[in-house]
């Protein structure tokens, strides 16, 4: 694994994340937040897991970056910029990954090489979808019927009688 | 290259999406900040399936797959809450929204 290629898309990928939870503008701040998924999907690239890379672009860059920034849009009338910022919140962030990266530091068996392994194609990711993950997977489907179907109920508007 | 700087930049990632969730006042920033969370939980999920023994389902990648779905249903309920809130109350600032009952 490369090395450089690692630290561009780490220090890419914290910036915008750092960017998308400070920026009190919240369009450049729903912005961030969609550079931020490339740059994950980068990771996953770089670990040899590019469908799930995809899916993540498809996904957040495609569909949930488009859906914050119509909620952005339609809330408008309110504010156009976020009021107050609490800082209790910055300790809360630091003491929790003080405590993680005292963790891991600490674990022996973490600091291990890749090993090497073949490549994992797309055709692999199906098969095992279609059977050793079938329930899964129909649950899912489920679970995101219902999940749209109730959305669409919250934002329904109610008809004057 | 080792599976702990990965899990750093994971933790990393995950500490910022808990200040964008606890320090926002704006409830579409609050589900930004749990969507950066669940991002940094799949990070680790595809990283240890690419440094763990291996097995003959990729059960790392389908976990983080199966979390992708799910966390895009939970943003699409949360969005419509945040609509549904702001035509109520007329603000997303989670510090004015202190009643339950309209």
């Amino acid at each position: 694994m490369n090395t450089v290629a690692f630290v561009v898309i780490a220090i890419f990928t914290l910036t915008f994340a750092l960017a998308a939870a400070t920026n009190p503008r919240l369009m450049h701040a729903a912005l961030s937040f969609a550079a931020m998924f490339v740059g994950i999907a980068g990771f996953f690239f770089l670990l040899g897991a590019e469908f799930v890379g995809l899916v993540q672009i498809f996904v957040y860059v495609g569909a949930v970056a488009v859906l914050i920034v119509f909620t952005i849009l339609l809330t408008r009338r309110d504010v156009e910029k976020d009021r107050g910022f609490n800082w209790s919140g910055v300790i809360v962030a630091v003491a929790v990954f003080a405590g993680l990266l005292w963790a891991i530091v600490n674990t022996a068996s973490v600091s291990v090489a890749p090993p090497i392994v073949k490549a994992l194609i797309v055709k692999q990711i199906g098969e095992a979808l279609m059977t050793h993950y079938v329930w899964p997977l129909l649950c899912v489907g489920v679970l995101l019927t219902a999940a749209l179907i109730g959305a669409l109920v919250l934002v329904m508007e109610d008809k004057p009688q | 290259m080792t599976l702990s700087i990965f899990l750093i930049v994971s933790a990393a990632l995950f500490c910022v999406g808990l200040l964008a969730a606890l320090s926002r006042r704006h409830a579409i920033f609050i589900l930004i900040g749990i969507e950066m969370m669940l991002a940094a939980a799949n990070l680790n999920f595809i990283a240890f399936w690419r440094f763990g023994p291996q097995s003959p389902y990729p059960t790392g990648v389908m976990v983080a797959i199966f979390s992708i779905a799910i966390a895009a249903a939970e943003a699409a309920v949360g969005l419509a809450m945040v609509i549904a809130i702001y035509r109520h109350f007329r603000t997303t600032n989670v510090d004015q929204l202190n009643r339950l009952k309209g």
